[in-house]
C-alpha cells in the first residue's frame, strides 16, 4: 500500500536532488564528510534519519529493500523503517541479503558478501571520527583538510600503553584510500575488514549532524593500527548456538536467572539461511 | 531454550494502540477539542509554533493533543509536517515598529511616548492556586479602552538620537535559511538569531541566566518588550506589489546593554535582540541576552570562555528536536556494540589478572 499523500519515498524531488548531489560528491571524494541540508523526518533524530534520507534519495520503484538493525531484520526499529518505505515508496522488501538492491543498516555489515549493484546505507550517529578528541566542528574540519591525524594516533597509542590493546571495540576508525580518516558508524570492529574492496556502493548518512559520506565500490579502507600492534577483527570466541557458524559476529543472550548464556549470530538472515542447510549449533532445537 | 525474539511488528502495533488509548484518557471525561486547546492553552500553542517554526495555532493545538501535552513531541510533529510543505516564496520583512501592541513595556524609562502597556501578563499576579478555576473557569469581562491607532515608537530610537546606543545598520542581504542549508560556522548574526528563534526555550533560558550570573555578564536592561500583531505581506510577481496575506502575533525584545567600550568601539549601549512567534516573552528575553553574549567578537570584547559566548556550543545544542532525538535514541538496541565492549573488557581484565598472577608468583 502506498500513501498517495506523500511523494515516492516521502521526500520531495527537490530534496532528493539535493541529497543525490551530496552523495555524488561523497562518492567523488571517498571518506570526505559532505554537509547537506538534512530535513526533519517523521522519525526522531538518532533513529536513522540520515540513513532514511539517503535511502529515500537512492530508492527507485524497482528496488528491493532490506533493513537491519543490530544485524537483524526483526528488531523494532528495522521493522519500523521497513514499514515506512513499504508505505511511502511501495517498494518490495526482503530479509535476504543477496536479494536486496538497497540495504539500510544500523550497527552491522551483513555476513554474506555483497555484490556489484547493491547499495549499503549506514545510519550514522556521529560522523566525525575525531569528535571525541576535539569537540569543535570548526577544528575537526581543519584537521581533515590538513590531513592532521596525529591526535588520533596518539589516542590509539595511549590505549596500547595503558591497556596493552586499542580500547575501541566499535566505530573503529579507518583510513580511506590513504587520505581521509573516517568513522565507519558504530559497527563492531569485526566488520571493519568488510568495508574494504567491497563490490557494493557504501553510503553513510548522518541526519542530525547533516553529513553524508561514501565509499565507492572497491575502495581501499584500512583500520588504523601500528606495525607492532596490527588491527585484529575480534568477536566472541564461540560458535553460533543455532547454526554452528564460527565465522559470524555473535550476540550474547542470557537465557535464565542463573546467568546461563548462549551465543547466536547477530545476522539473523545469515543464521536462518544456514540452518535448513544442515548447519546446527549445540543449542538448536 | 532461546528463541529469537520475533513479532517486533505486532509489538509496535499494540504499543501504538495502547498509546492512543492513554492519549484519550478516561472515556467518561469529555474529549478536548482543538479549539479548546488553541484558546485555553494558548501559551503552549505559542511555544509549539515558535519552536516548530510554523505559525498555525490550529495545527499546533492538534499537535499538542496528539502529543498528550508533551510540548517537545508536539514541536517535533510540527517540524516533521513543516518540512513537507512546498515553498511558494518569502514574505517581505515584517515591520515590528508598526505592531499593534497588546503589551509594551520598557524597564529603562519610567514613562515614554506610547506609554507602558502591561497587557495580559502574569507579572504582578500572586502565584496562589485559584481553586475557583477548579469549579468555574469563566472570567468577568476585563475593562476596555480605545487603543491609540498611532504606531508605538521604539525605545532604542530615543537612545539612538543621542548616539548613546550602537547604530543598527540596515542590511538588505537575504538571510540564510537554516532549514534549507546545513549549519556552517562561523555563523553570521542573522543565522544565529534564526537558530535562537526556534531554539529550546529551556536551553535558551538557562544560557541567558548563566550570563546574568557572571558567565559572560553583559548587564542587560529590557529596553523594550512588545507583544502584538503585525501584518504579513508578500510580493506577488504577477501584481508587482506586496499584498497582505495575514496577521501574526510576535514577541519582540530589545535589550540595552552596558558597554564600556573596547579597542574598536567607544563607550555606548549595545543591543541584544529577540523575536519569537506568539506571546513568548520568557523566550524572547532569553534570546536577546544570548544574542548579545554571542556578539562578543564583533564588539571587541574578551572571550571569557563562557558557554553563552560560544556560538558553536550554543547553535549545535539549542535545537530540542535534535537533542531529544539523539538523547532518546540510546533506548534503541545497542547490543552489537555492547557485545564488542563486553569482549574488550573481558580481554583487558584477563590481561590484568594474568599480570597480577605473574607478579604474585614472582
Amino acid at each position: 500500500m502506498t500513501d498517495r499523500d506523500y511523494n515516492f519515498a516521502y521526500l520531495d524531488e527537490q530534496t532528493k536532488k539535493m541529497i543525490r548531489r551530496a552523495i555524488l560528491k561523497g562518492l567523488a571524494i571517498p571518506g570526505y564528510q559532505v554537509p547537506f541540508a538534512s530535513r526533519e523526518m517523521p522519525m526522531p533524530y538518532g533513529w536513522g534519519t540520515g540513513g532514511v534520507q539517503v535511502s529515500a534519495a537512492v530508492l527507485t520503484p524497482d528496488d528491493t529493500l532490506k533493513v537491519i538493525d543490530q544485524g537483524a531484520d526483526d528488531t523494532t526499529n528495522a521493522v519500523s523503517i521497513r514499514g515506512f518505505f513499504e508505505r511511502t515508496a511501495g517498494v518490495a522488501t526482503t530479509t535476504h541479503t543477496k536479494d536486496a538492491t538497497v540495504i539500510q543498516t544500523r550497527h552491522r555489515i551483513p555476513e554474506a558478501a555483497l555484490a556489484e549493484g547493491q547499495v549499503l546505507v549506514y545510519q550514522v550517529p556521529i560522523p566525525e571520527p575525531l569528535r571525541f578528541l576535539e569537540p569543535r566542528e570548526t577544528e575537526t574540519r581543519k584537521m581533515h583538510a590538513l590531513e592532521e591525524y596525529g591526535l588520533m594516533h596518539v589516542k590509539l597509542y595511549e590505549d596500547i600503553a595503558r591497556h596493552g590493546h586499542i580500547a575501541t571495540a566499535y566505530a573503529y576508525p579507518v583510513k580511506v584510500e590513504g587520505r581521509y580518516v573516517m568513522d565507519p558508524s558504530p559497527i563492531p570492529k569485526f566488520d571493519n575488514p568488510k568495508l574494504s574492496d567491497c563490490p557494493a556502493i557504501q553510503l553513510f548518512g548522518a541526519g542530525r549532524e547533516q553529513r553524508i559520506y561514501a565509499l565507492p565500490p572497491y575502495t581501499r579502507v584500512e583500520s588504523l593500527d601500528f606495525a607492532d600492534h596490527p588491527f585484529e577483527a575480534s568477536k566472541a570466541d564461540h560458535p553460533c548456538g543455532l547454526c554452528g557458524a564460527t565465522d559470524s559476529y555473535l550476540d550474547e543472550v542470557i537465557t535464565d536467572d542463573a546467568g546461563a548464556r548462549m551465543f547466536v549470530c547477530s545476522d539473523t538472515d545469515h543464521c536462518e539461511d544456514r540452518q535448513p542447510r544442515g548447519h546446527r549449533g549445540k543449542d538448536a532445537a | 531454550m532461546y528463541v529469537a525474539v520475533k513479532g517486533g511488528e505486532r509489538a509496535i502495533e499494540a504499543a501504538h494502540e495502547w498509546l492512543a488509548e492513554e492519549r484519550r484518557g478516561h472515556p467518561a471525561v469529555p474529549e478536548l477539542s482543538i479549539a479548546q486547546i488553541r484558546e485555553q492553552m494558548s501559551l503552549a500553542v505559542n511555544r509549539v509554533m515558535a519552536e516548530g517554526s510554523l505559525y498555525d495555532p490550529d495545527l499546533a493545538a492538534l499537535a499538542i493533543k496528539q502529543a498528550r501535552g508533551d510540548l517537545i513531541e508536539a514541536i517535533f510533529l510540527i517540524r516533521a509536517y513543516r518540512t513537507t510543505l512546498p515553498r511558494f516564496g518569502a514574505s517581505t520583512p515584517v515591520d515590528t515598529g508598526a505592531m499593534a501592541c497588546d503589551r509594551r513595556i520598557s524597564a529603562t524609562f519610567k514613562d515614554l511616548p506610547g506609554g507602558q502597556v502591561l497587557g495580559p501578563t502574569f507579572d504582578y499576579t500572586h502565584r496562589l492556586l485559584d481553586f475557583r478555576l477548579a469549579a468555574d473557569g469563566e472570567a468577568p469581562a476585563a475593562p476596555r479602552r480605545e487603543a491609540s491607532p498611532a504606531p508605538v515608537p521604539r525605545v532604542s530610537e530615543f537612545l539612538n538620537r543621542e548616539g548613546l546606543i550602537e547604530a543598527a545598520v540596515p542590511d538588505d542581504t537575504a538571510p540564510p535559511d537554516l532549514t534549507r542549508e546545513p549549519l556552517e560556522l562561523p555563523a553570521a548574526r542573522a543565522l544565529r538569531l534564526q537558530a535562537l528563534a526556534r531554539a529550546d526555550e529551556g536551553f535558551t533560558l538557562g544560557l541567558a541566566y548563566s550570563t546574568q550570573r557572571g558567565y559572560a555578564r553583559n548587564h542587560a536592561f529590557v529596553g523594550e518588550l512588545r507583544i502584538g500583531t503585525v501584518p504579513v505581506e508578500m510580493e506577488i510577481p504577477e501584481l508587482g506589489f506586496a499584498v497582505e496575506i495575514g496577521e501574526i502575533t510576535l514577541t519582540e525584545c530589545e535589550t540595552v546593554n552596558q558597554f564600556t567600550g573596547s579597542k574598536s568601539e567607544p563607550p555606548q549601549f549595545t543591543r541584544g535582540y529577540g523575536l519569537v512567534f506568539g506571546q513568548t516573552e520568557r523566550k524572547a528575553i532569553s534570546m536577546a541576552l544570548v544574542d548579545r553574549a554571542l556578539r562578543w567578537e564583533e564588539l571587541g570584547e574578551d572571550n571569557v570562555g563562557a558557554p553563552a559566548q560560544d556560538a558553536e556550543f550554543v547553535l549545535y545544542h539549542a535545537d530540542n528536536i535534535q537533542a531529544t532525538g539523539f538523547l532518546e535514541h540510546i533506548k534503541l538496541p545497542h547490543y552489537v556494540d555492547f557485545q564488542s565492549e563486553l569482549e574488550l573488557v573481558r580481554k583487558l581484565r584477563r590481561n590484568v589478572e594474568a599480570s597480577q598472577q605473574q607478579e604474585a608468583a614472582e
